[in-house]
């Protein structure tokens, strides 16, 4: 079982993530998280389990999931690659528009220099690459003391913390 | 200047630790080539044709005289001994080495100065107009809104990776752009509403580069209080739907084009709707907190007698006075425009002596600061009547007062094939070449106010689609040749030329500018300059001289 760091500690990976194209057939036991389009096809079966998550690609909107966020214990986002910036927004929207309180987890290109962001755009959860190492990702939650704007951990901007 | 408080002293230095760390990692082989280029452009640092190139910000163009002199001692010791005033206003060091950038960043750092920013997918430096804060015509300082959208642009989370670039301009005179607001991704116009309240004319979607246009209007008036959030909602938007698949289609303006100003208006309001009057809202006291460090300096009583006689018997200051200095809000004070221009030297070059001794006549005439303007030139904006001719005399002395400020020889360039990894084809030669054509000062008093800017590539650093004359390098089977627009404008309004026809050898160009100048003088009326003599005749005249 692979490792994650959820809300700044190290832990087991609970959730196994699943594309699309292996989705074929009997879905395996345990956590998953699905693909959204899977979810949408199969979305009454996937809620009675109970251990269904989604994950959103660059390019689908957490408002694709709008209905389902009640339902949902962890939405992840998926980073093809860490320079498609989609996500940061994706995050923020679940976090602030639809006031989402599950686990927000980022997938696939996830690497150190990008953590501190990420955190502040709301995600509490990190698939560090497995090349990588998790421990030294880690250190990246603590770049800077000092932000400017407000974010969805600290909704005011400085200028309003007094 | 914006004074800086313990926590944004604080953010520099853990941003130094950050950079000094990702340098480690990456000489260490723990970080891929493509994972740090990412990281190293949000920090302004390319890696160039013959050295690496660190582009160091200046937040809307102003330094202070102590900034100035560690810039100096920089360029000494880690650099060639020189460095170049950006068309963004940003300062450029051309051979400094990746190994020692982070203890740059740390001498920069001790005097409130980074490079955050200046590069990569993200919000790039707020720039403004260079007589901000002095010129006579606008409604109110922009530096404030400047310094208040650069705190909130300063790693934003949200926005660190866009799909290209992004600039933000601020424009505070009514009926013209001195800031190029038009040609950006964003552009911001102050103006005041029916209650003399400040307000926001928020522009989008405009941009030079391979695809040059000017912005559509997406906010009529935004609300002092709520400019942050709107500016928020621009980007969200932006940041979700623009292009990610073909860089050349991935700016801004690509995206407002393709849905159209109204729909771009609508997501925007979408976005706006949630956002407005929440916490990101402007308070009085932090925008008074932002005000209070752009108050006027202590200016003494107007008494221009001694320069009213200089003028009268000195000839050569009367002419740079008339041309390299601007009317000032402060009666009895002028700003004063060195120009990085003279014939010889590379447009928007400065040596560490010429920095040091600029910084010594900041603090002796200026109030210890200075601007640099998006034409490579530098400001010191703040100049009694009366000291007049004695800077005159220093700048003479440094080769910083030719007498050609918005004229001809005047000409913006970037660094071109000399030295950009990016460009097609060579530019300072060909700006050097012109000028040497051009070395009649008088005739070149005669033909007025001309825009020449010359770019090595379509990115276009060098402005050349806003030029009333652009030149463009570009590649034809490995040799260098040169496309010609004229007609583009980044005066009283921002417009992009039209191209002339086909593209020059390097040979040519210098004898196709000069035909275009002829057949200006021959055609305009009295008094005319250039641009008004083009938009009453039009292209085909010019295509048919050069080309007939």
């Amino acid at each position: 079982m692979g490792k994650v760091i959820i809300d700044g500690a190290i832990v087991d990976n609970q959730w196994q993530r699943l594309e699309g194209d292996t989705l074929e057939g009997e879905l395996p036991i345990g956590n998953i998280i699905v693909p959204l389009a899977y979810w949408q096809a199969n979305r009454d079966a996937l809620l009675s389990r109970g251990d269904v998550a989604v994950w959103l690609a660059p390019g689908e909107e957490p408002k694709d999931l709008e209905d389902d966020l009640g339902a949902l214990p962890l939405v992840a986002i998926h980073f093809p690659a860490f320079k498609d910036g989609r996500g940061y927004s994706y995050a923020r929207e679940l976090r602030t528009r639809y006031n989402f309180k599950g686990e927000v987890r980022a997938t696939g290109d996830v690497l150190r220099d990008q953590l501190f962001y990420m955190t502040r755009c709301g995600f509490n959860a990190f698939e560090v690459r497995e090349d990588r190492s998790i421990e030294e990702a880690l250190q990246g939650l603590k770049d800077f003391s000092v932000t400017y704007q407000g974010d969805v951990n600290e909704p005011r901007p400085l200028y309003r913390r007094g | 200047m914006y004074v800086y408080q313990e926590y944004d002293q604080r953010l520099l230095e853990e941003r130094v630790a950050q950079y000094r760390d990702q340098t480690r990692r990456f000489l260490a082989n723990e970080l891929s080539e493509d994972e740090f280029l990412a990281l190293r452009l949000q920090n302004g640092l390319y890696i160039q044709r013959y050295a690496p190139m660190l582009r160091i910000s200046v937040p809307y163009g102003l330094l202070a005289s102590r900034q100035l002199r560690r810039l100096a001692h920089i360029v000494r010791t880690y650099d060639k001994g020189f460095c170049h005033v950006s068309t963004r206003q940003n300062i450029q060091l051309n051979w400094p080495s990746v190994e020692e950038v982070p203890d740059i960043l740390a001498e920069l750092a001790d005097v409130q100065m980074h490079a955050i920013q200046t590069s990569g997918n993200c919000i790039r430096n707020i720039t403004t107009d260079e007589f901000a804060g002095v010129n006579p015509k606008e409604i109110e300082d922009p530096r404030p809104w400047c310094e208040i959208i650069r705190q909130w642009s300063t790693f934003n989370p949200e926005f660190a990776y866009l799909p290209r670039k992004f600039k933000i301009a601020v424009n505070a005179v009514p009926d013209a752009d001195p800031a190029l607001i038009g040609v950006h991704d964003i552009g911001v116009q102050l103006v005041h509403g029916a209650n003399g309240e400040t307000g926001f004319q928020v522009w989008a979607g405009g941009g030079l580069g391979r695809t040059p246009m000017t912005g559509a209007v997406i906010g009529e008036f935004v609300p002092w209080q709520d400019l942050l959030a709107y500016l928020e909602s621009i980007l969200r938007v932006y940041n979700k739907y623009g292009n990610r698949d073909n860089k050349y289609k991935a700016r801004i303006k690509i995206l407002v084009k393709a849905l159209g100003a109204e729909k771009y208006r609508e997501l925007v309001e979408q976005e706006f709707a949630e956002l407005k009057g929440g916490e990101m809202t402007l308070t009085t006291e932090e925008v008074a907190r932002i005000k209070g460090c752009f108050t006027a300096p202590d200016y003494q009583s107007a008494d221009t007698a001694a320069l009213d006689a200089k003028l009268a018997e000195d000839k050569a200051f009367s002419r740079w006075f008339h041309t390299n200095t601007r009317a000032h809000k402060q009666a009895g004070y002028r700003a004063v425009t060195l120009t990085l221009k003279r014939t010889g030297r590379v447009p928007g070059d400065i040596s560490d002596e010429q920095l040091e001794a600029v910084a010594d006549l900041a603090d002796q005439y200026s109030f210890g600061e200075l601007r640099n303007s998006h034409q490579q030139n530098m400001v010191l904006s703040d100049v009694a009547a009366n000291d007049l001719y004695d800077l005159w005399k220093a700048l003479d002395a440094l080769g910083f007062a030719t007498p050609n400020l918005g004229l001809l020889t005047d000409i913006v360039a970037c660094p071109g094939g000399d030295l950009c990894a990016l460009a097609n084809a060579k530019s300072i030669p060909i700006a050097e070449s012109i000028q040497r054509r051009f070395d009649d000062v008088d005739y070149v008093h005669d033909l007025g106010p001309l825009d020449l800017n010359i770019s090595g590539c379509m990115n276009a650093c060098g402005h050349h689609h806003i030029g009333h004359i652009g030149i463009l390098g570009v590649d034809k089977k490995g040799k260098e040749f040169y496309q010609v627009t004229l007609g583009g404008r980044g005066d009283k309004l921002s417009r992009v030329g039209e191209k002339m026809g086909p593209s020059f050898e390097s040979e040519e160009i210098t004898d196709v500018v000069e035909k275009i100048i002829k057949l200006y003088v021959e055609k305009r009326l009295e008094n005319e300059p250039f641009i008004d003599t083009y938009e009453r005749i039009g292209m085909d005249p010019f295509k048919e001289r050069i080309y007939g």
